[in-house]
């Protein structure tokens, strides 16, 4: 798979990153090389074959609905770029 | 003669303490003199001496020596959220960044008795081999001024050698502690998937994430695992078991043990010397009892091609989270949220983060998935089947760490396959999710250290740490670092 500069453009409008159009020729370069070099999975029948998503056996745990912390908006707060005295604040949504 | 006990191991030292030959506070200035001085290795982000000499005074005041670190002075990798101390995983992102709570794993350090010292540096978000791609500059490798100390857990392993902390922790999501580790000549273990929490460590790839000790010898890795490990009901994927006494039980006697040799860690264009250690290896083991079997795991050099889908996919997820609302760096650019955020990632993430950020939401996104995240995954079942397969049959595996010796700064950076390829033989336990340890073997020609990787079995720790801490007994490496920044 060869990567060009509109996929870049793509793949870094999904992934809410900027990029500019010098570093979208080098990462074109790049991930192209990358890709060729994962594609060797291409190699292997897995038709067969259980995806693996998680090394432990068991399921993961669930527990019981409770809250157990709280009263804590002042330490989430602290590091905002931009705040004031209750909210985060961000640029404006809706005109 | 006070200089002498900063490069002394941790188990030596934690003896002092408690025969009361020194005290936590003088221990604590001896490393905070040297670390002052050291500021051209460039391995702390963030030093709290303040906060070091106060809770080593507290300790001296009213002493618990029956801890496993009592009063010893520590500094952790910068990816371990630290209360009150700034945390930034290397990142511009994260340059101000003060966490409110605690890491799981630090905090049962501090249980322990450990005091923190500091934060080192490391790549940023743990994605590099190197060091190079952190925001706050490249580490220097104690062994030679101009190569670089491994990575991601480089400033880590970088301080360990330079006697700029007795021990210290780092995280390996593809090899982080154990690549630094082979390149200073120091230990490097990473623990089962599951057996020491990721509560409260900046997220890179969450199945393959965990966090491990870096020390001086086999027994101060044990020491510092006992104190890391342990259940956490808020990691969902902690594993519920007993807490173990592996120093206690470590032992040299590895008569009758199988140890396995893949043929497939013989790879194309390997130095000779990593060849010759790796016999070496195997004929140490031999004499002290050991059955050397050959084994195969075919599936070895799919490894890392799955790993470069796997690990970026999950890293695309985890960093989706760096926005610039909650917290960390926001651009003052921009005319909307959208563009708010887009100038952010763009500006606060520095360019190996942003090549794997794409690459995994490529690999994630529509119609994209089933040929690659999925196909990996599929691949990933085969490489733990290898393993799975093998351990019916030997105890432990036997590889080297790494293909070469520490590199030269600069050397890979403009190849970011010849820098992946740096994990090639540590990639694979992360994808099964199996305890390895990275212990020290000897120099190559240029008096760079070369290390040893043994991997274990599912929560086999203590039996890696036994024939790592025979091997190490029977191998009688020194490291010859000369301080030469000083």
């Amino acid at each position: 798979m060869s990567i060009d500069k509109k996929k870049i453009k793509h793949i870094s409008k999904l992934a809410r990153i900027s990029i500019n159009s010098k570093k979208s020729d080098s990462l074109a370069k790049d991930l192209t090389s990358i890709f060729k070099f994962i594609e060797q999975l291409n190699e292997l029948n897995t038709d067969k074959v259980e995806p693996l998503s998680s090394i432990l056996n068991t399921p993961l745990r669930s527990r019981e609905d409770q809250i157990n912390d709280g009263k804590i908006r002042d330490k989430i707060l602290k590091n905002s770029p931009k705040k004031n005295e209750e909210f985060f604040v961000v640029p404006k949504v809706i005109e | 003669m006070m200089s002498e006990i900063i490069k002394k191991n941790l188990s030596e030292i934690i003896d002092l303490i408690k025969k009361k030959e020194i005290k936590s506070e003088e221990l604590a200035n001896l490393y905070i003199d040297k670390v002052n001085k050291s500021k051209k290795l460039n391995s702390y982000i963030t030093t709290c001496f303040e906060h070091t000499i106060q809770k080593s005074k507290e300790f001296d005041k009213k002493p618990n020596l029956n801890s496993l670190l009592p009063g010893v002075p520590l500094a952790v990798k910068d990816l371990f959220c630290t209360n009150g101390f700034k945390t930034t995983a290397g990142s511009k992102m994260l340059e101000n960044f003060i966490p409110q709570y605690e890491s799981t794993v630090t905090e049962n350090l501090w249980k322990e008795g450990a005091i923190l010292l500091g934060k080192l540096n490391c790549d940023e978000y743990a994605m590099g081999s190197s060091n190079e791609t952190s925001y706050f500059g490249n580490v220097i490798n104690p062994i030679a001024k101009d190569t670089v100390p491994g990575g991601s857990s480089g400033g880590s392993a970088s301080a360990l050698a330079a006697d700029l902390t007795p021990a210290t922790i780092g995280t390996d999501t593809g090899g982080s502690i154990r690549q630094p580790a082979s390149f200073t000549g120091t230990v490097g273990l990473k623990p089962t998937y599951g057996l020491c929490s990721r509560w409260g460590i900046v997220a890179f790839a969450s199945s393959l994430d965990q966090a491990g000790p870096m020390t001086k010898s086999v027994k101060d890795c044990s020491i510092m695992l006992e104190a890391m490990a342990g259940f956490d009901k808020k990691d969902s994927t902690s594993i519920e078991k007993k807490k173990e006494n592996y120093s206690k039980n470590l032992k040299t006697d590895i008569k009758g043990l199988k140890i396995g040799v893949p043929k497939e860690y013989r790879v194309e264009n390997m130095p000779n010397e990593i060849d010759e250690l790796w016999n070496k290896g195997k004929k140490i083991l031999k004499d002290l009892g050991a059955d050397i079997i050959d084994i195969s795991l075919p599936h070895t050099k799919y490894a890392l091609p799955t790993y470069y889908i796997v690990a970026p996919a999950e890293a695309s997820s985890n960093l989706a989270r760096y926005d610039g609302v909650k917290y960390g760096y926001r651009s003052s650019k921009g005319n909307d949220l959208i563009e708010m955020y887009e100038n952010t990632r763009s500006e606060g993430f520095g360019d190996e983060v942003k090549r794997r950020i794409l690459i995994g939401t490529y690999v994630l996104s529509s119609g994209y998935y089933d040929a690659y995240y999925l196909k990996a995954q599929k691949v990933r079942q085969l490489i733990k089947k290898d393993f799975d397969e093998n351990f019916g049959k030997v105890d432990a595996i036997l590889t080297p760490s790494t293909p070469s010796s520490a590199f030269k700064i600069g050397e890979k950076t403009n190849d970011p396959i010849s820098m992946y390829l740096n994990d090639i033989f540590t990639v694979p336990v992360n994808l099964a999710g199996l305890p390895a340890i990275s212990v020290p073997a000897g120099l190559d020609k240029k008096g760079y250290p070369l290390g040893l990787q043994l991997i274990g079995k599912t929560l086999d720790e203590q039996n890696i740490l036994n024939v790592a801490y025979a091997f190490e007994k029977n191998c009688n490496f020194k490291n010859e670092i000369k301080n030469w920044w000083l």
